[in-house]
């Protein structure tokens, strides 16, 4: 099992998400944001950070790097994707998954320890957690803020495609803002909570 | 050599802090003026002689690939003399 990491140029989290494939039990591969090559991974994390530093608007020029048209293609024909952070922007500007994100209310940079629901763990990134589990993973954004039309919304809601995060059509395009992969131990993280995540990936792949 | 200009704004349903923001400080150094304020992006694009109109439906293409979000902005795209 292949689980590759995306570094585009200012991405930062992309060393803990590689640690945490790897307790999770699968291979980690680093894939390039400048090389037109998935390295025949399985699956695809888009970890957070700043990547292009952020500019024009938060995943937008990101979206268009060599490695993201295989991503693209990849992920429409099933292929599990995660986008944390700024890969879960870079999801949205990708139209992997729809709705944008947005600056925060009142412009506040915010970084906490944040309780998440478990809503829907029929997905290939949420099926080792129990449906409704609580976890505490670290969050840490300055544009966290969904926007999509009404229309957008209730068909997230009607589909299950909400988890207090919001998930692709089929479960395996998955994003949300705040860290699993900096909540795998106790001694660094608030939890060993996020490791869920990455165990969940391999379920999904055996199945 | 022509400029074309492309201005970007968020749609009038999004929440714009930084637009909020700004509208906030007005007031703290005088300027009463405002009842709001909405924050955009302008960008400048020069080329070489008068614009033709494929060029200009060209650049209507990237505003919208690139230079915009559909989800979130409206864009302009005009020609400044």
């Amino acid at each position: 099992m292949r689980v590759g990491v995306i570094t585009f140029p200012g991405t930062l989290d992309d060393r803990d998400a590689a640690r945490a494939v790897v307790i999770g039990g699968a291979e980690a591969v680093s894939l390039w944001h400048g090389n037109a090559d998935l390295k025949s991974v399985d699956a695809v994390i888009l970890p957070g950070g700043f990547s292009y530093g952020d500019y024009l608007r938060c995943g937008a020029i990101s979206r268009f790097a060599p490695v993201m048209q295989l991503v693209i293609d990849a992920a429409n024909k099933g292929m599990p994707v995660l986008g944390i952070c700024n890969g879960f922007q870079v999801l949205c500007e990708s139209h992997l998954l729809p709705g944008a994100l947005t600056r925060n209310s009142d412009l506040h940079f915010l970084c906490r320890d944040q309780e998440i629901e478990i809503v829907n763990n029929q997905t290939a990134w949420t099926s080792s957690f129990k449906q409704g589990e609580q976890i505490v993973i670290p969050l840490k954004n300055g544009e966290g803020s969904f926007q999509c039309d009404d229309q957008t919304l209730a068909m997230l809601e009607g589909e299950g495609r909400v988890i207090a995060r919001y998930v692709g059509e089929k479960g395996n395009v998955v994003g949300l803002m705040p860290h699993p992969e900096h909540a795998i131990n106790e001694l660094t993280g608030p939890s060993a909570q996020g490791l869920g995540f990455f165990t969940s990936i391999l379920n999904a792949m055996v199945k | 050599m022509a400029k074309i200009v492309v201005d970007v704004m968020l749609k009038p349903e999004i929440l714009d802090p930084q637009g909020n923001a700004v509208a906030s400080a007005l007031p703290r150094l005088g300027f009463n003026f405002a009842k709001a304020v909405r924050q955009g992006k302008r960008f400048e694009i020069e080329i070489d002689g008068e614009p033709t109109a494929a060029q200009l439906a060209e650049v209507e293409k990237a505003a919208e690939v690139l230079l915009s979000n559909p989800v979130i902005e409206n864009f302009v795209v005009r020609v400044e003399k």
